[in-house]
């Protein structure tokens, strides 16, 4: 199959779905592709149904109006030249031939190893929240959540409301630099409200900062987790743990482009566009800074992209994102500590079984996925590599196609050129 | 200054085996490798072990090297994932088929076994194949390894008997009496060898050894697997054609049920980026022999530079110009399966004693430019 448009756009998240809107808006013929069945990405997961946030629902109904059209399902697998992306979906394979690309891939939650870290019932903080918004059980279930960041309260609202019983929220950071940036979300209209909501609803849930998990116990799934709470161990028994340090940009398309990275962020310009020519990005790309740095951003790609001129006030509530996001990245650095919680035999790439002692002696990520197949699975280290990082400082390598397993017939090459697009951006 | 018997400026698998049998001689060694043990051409290649018999010459150090190999697998760690799952030669059409039985005289009259597999014979053994092949050679001494850890192995056991290991230090200058680091640290020692394979001429500009690309796609895990190294008969003729890109069938089941698809060959290329319209031409080459192919799900593709040399010889001895000088380097696509037999035949010319086979065709001395 074949497809041609102006604009490809690559994430149905916020980000994506603003740049497709301004984009579509002003003409182009706009294709977004996303992985999932629905618009709307990890935030807005399930909002296309529901229709509960109010944010979400505008955006979503300007993205159906818009013009621009929607391919679920669709996993971007290998970019053979300028111009042409090979896509999967499902059983069958695409090829899109596009005049320009948005970069929308948002970013996933940063896990870091621990004991019993892949016991059944160990989940990542959002993806917890997730499996509840998706209709996992959870009324009465015993919840413990470690993490850090809004998105530590927000996934515990969510349980909460569901009514889990969340035992103990415990955040990394000390309590100077977590109470510090909860104070400066008054400099942000739509956060302290977002802050607001979130303490009301979880009115007699236990928080705590400077405290973290130290090991998930169990004999077939989780039975109980120790935690370390303001200096203090104590263990408690639960059937669910959420646990996972911030979130990390999904930047594998981006260094397939080869697009610049920097300090874990995607170079751009104020058009968003990367060093690479017709290629932006956008969102939590460019450092993760939550749904008001997307969609400010996602509008500026989609201006540029259709070459209109980007507002004065889109310029400055960019500035204010940034602000944002910098002090966010500050609050959810991880801990030192949390970087010595593997023992030798913690399990640091699940895919290929590789525990933390197989890695004795190598000097870099490249050593250890030669010597020990760290990464080297079907995740393709999108969870290690990032624990790598963390732990140990080592940088990542550069991505080749497939830049997810895909079948061999999504790489071929389309039999002839397919059609240029309607018209040229 | 340190001094050694013996300094091997190149960590991928021939300087590895080449330390291991010197230091089980008793000399003092130094490996000497720009950036980590094996993660070269080493880590890049299939890893068979396969005797080949395209000329006299080749087929003596394969068929040699792929004993000395069997005669290694049970110290082998499991790491290194030897599998003896030797090689099926497919004929697609009645002239290859014919040509069979030449190869396999020439094969048994190297000591290697060889049989032939007509087309039904054929079918039975390897039945995911397309069912328009004629028959088929199987060798079934030929076996794989996984390199990167087979060239770690060579390493650390030759670090056991006292080398020392020196990965992430790049060679700036070879020298009559040791080599100088880009650090600026220099090592001393009465033989210096040249192991380094496609970055051999940027210490010894006159080497005759330019790249040649290759391709790679390994699948997920539980593909449904081949039983033994498919490689087709025209191989041959890809491997040695001189000028322009080819491709050519090439699959092995690895131990991790996994599949690993070859192969490409592009002289004179040194970008290491996977070039989309090469893969492209391998993967649909490959489709021709397994109709299934399409279907299975492709974890990772990669590249690698093979170091050709003119013959498609290596070149193992001193060097006719640096008479200080020791060369092992310019395999191209056979470093894996010749590392035994190098690191023997250049131990063995060092220490001044003879080989178990004939040495000179593989003499640097060979090549006139050297000689300068």
């Amino acid at each position: 199959m074949r497809e041609a448009c102006d604009l490809v756009v690559i994430g149905a998240g916020p980000g994506g779905l603003a740049a497709a809107c301004r984009a579509a808006e002003a003409g182009l013929d706009v294709l977004v592709l996303d992985a999932q069945p629905e618009p709307g990405g990890q935030v807005w997961r399930g909002e296309a149904r529901k229709g509960t946030n109010r944010l979400a629902r505008r955006w979503l109904s300007r993205f159906a109006a818009s013009g621009a059209r929607f391919r679920p399902g669709a996993r971007v697998v290998a970019a053979p030249e300028p111009g042409l992306l090979l896509v999967e979906e499902g059983p069958s394979s695409l090829a899109v031939r596009y005049g320009r690309l948005v970069l929308a891939t948002g970013a996933r939650e940063r896990f870091l190893p621990f004991p019993g870290w892949t016991l059944p019932g160990v989940l990542g903080v959002s993806g917890l929240q997730v499996l509840v918004k998706d209709g996992l059980p959870i009324r009465d279930r015993r919840v413990v959540l470690a993490g850090t960041g809004p998105l530590l309260l927000a996934a515990a609202a969510t349980i909460h409301a569901h009514g889990g019983e969340v035992l103990l929220v415990a955040e990394q950071a000390p309590a100077a630099r977590h109470w510090g940036f909860a104070l400066q979300l008054w400099r942000y209209p739509d956060k302290l409200i977002q802050g607001a909501v979130l303490s009301a609803g979880l009115a007699g849930v236990r928080t705590a900062t400077e405290s973290w998990v130290l090991e998930a116990r169990g004999e077939r799934r989780l039975e109980s987790v120790r935690m370390s709470v303001g200096g203090r161990e104590e263990e408690l028994a639960c059937d669910y743990l959420g646990a996972a340090w911030g979130l990390v940009p999904n930047l594998e398309l981006a260094r397939l482009f080869g697009c610049e990275v920097s300090r874990g962020a995607v170079v751009v310009d104020d058009r968003m566009e990367t060093r690479v020519p017709r290629i932006h990005a956008v969102g939590e790309l460019l450092g993760i800074g939550g749904v008001d740095q997307a969609l400010v951003t996602g509008e500026m790609a989609g201006l540029a992209a259709s070459e209109q001129p980007v507002p004065d006030a889109l310029v400055s509530a960019w500035r204010r994102v940034r602000v944002f996001a910098e002090a966010l990245a500050r609050h959810d650095a991880p801990r030192p500590e949390l970087r010595r919680l593997a023992t030798p035999q913690t399990l640091l790439c699940r895919c290929e079984d590789v525990p933390l002692s197989a890695l004795e002696g190598c000097r870099d990520l490249r050593e250890a996925r030669l010597y020990a197949r760290l990464g080297m699975g079907s995740c393709q280290g999108r969870t290690c590599g990032a624990a790598a990082e963390a732990l140990f400082g080592w940088a990542a390598e550069d991505v080749r196609p497939p830049c997810l397993p895909a079948r061999i017939g999504s790489l071929r090459l389309p039999p002839e050129t397919p059609p240029t697009p309607k018209r040229a951006s | 200054m340190s001094a050694f018997d013996c300094i091997i400026v190149g960590g991928g698998i021939v300087g590895a085996a080449l330390a291991d049998v010197l230091c089980a001689e008793g000399l003092s060694v130094a490996l000497v490798e720009a950036r980590s043990i094996g993660a070269g051409t080493t880590a890049c290649g299939m890893g068979h072990l396969v005797a080949m018999d395209d000329n006299a010459p080749e087929l003596a150090l394969t068929a040699w090297s792929v004993a000395l190999w069997r005669e290694l697998r049970d110290d082998l760690p499991m790491a290194v994932e030897y599998d003896a799952c030797g090689t099926l030669w497919l004929a697609t059409d009645e002239e290859e088929l014919a040509a069979i039985a030449a190869k396999v005289a020439s094969y048994r009259g190297a000591g290697v076994r060889a049989e032939v597999l007509d087309a039904a014979a054929l079918r039975e053994a390897e039945p995911a194949l397309t069912p328009d092949l004629v028959g088929a050679l199987r060798v079934p001494d030929d076996a794989v390894v996984y390199p990167p850890r087979a060239a770690l192995h060579f390493a650390r056991r030759a670090q056991q008997r006292g080398a020392r290991l020196m990965p992430g230090c790049p060679v700036a200058e070879l020298r009559p009496d040791g080599v100088v680091l880009e650090n600026g640290e220099v090592l001393a020692a009465g033989h210096v060898v040249l192991a380094a394979g496609v970055a051999s001429p940027r210490l010894c500009p006159d080497l005759p050894i330019s790249p040649r690309k290759g391709h790679l796609l390994i699948t997920q895990r539980g593909a449904p697997v081949v039983r033994h190294q498919l490689v087709e008969l025209g191989y041959l003729k890809s491997a040695h054609g001189s000028d322009g890109a080819s491709v050519a069938f090439n699959a092995q089941p690895r131990v991790t049920g996994q599949l690993l698809l070859g192969s490409s060959r592009q002289p004179g290329v040194g970008s290491a980026q996977v070039e989309p319209a090469i893969l492209e031409r391998m993967l649909k080459r490959a489709a021709d022999f397994l109709p299934g192919l399409d279907a299975l799900r492709a974890l990772r593709v990669w590249t690698g530079l093979r170091p050709a040399t003119p013959d498609g010889l290596p070149l193992l001895g001193r060097h006719p110009g640096k008479p200080w000088l020791w060369l092992a380097c310019g395999h191209e696509g056979l470093g894996i399966t010749t590392a035994t037999g190098s690191a023997q035949l250049v131990a063995d010319q060092l220490l001044g004693r003879a080989s178990a086979i004939d040495a000179r065709p593989y003499a640097p001395s060979r090549f006139e430019v050297l000689h300068a």
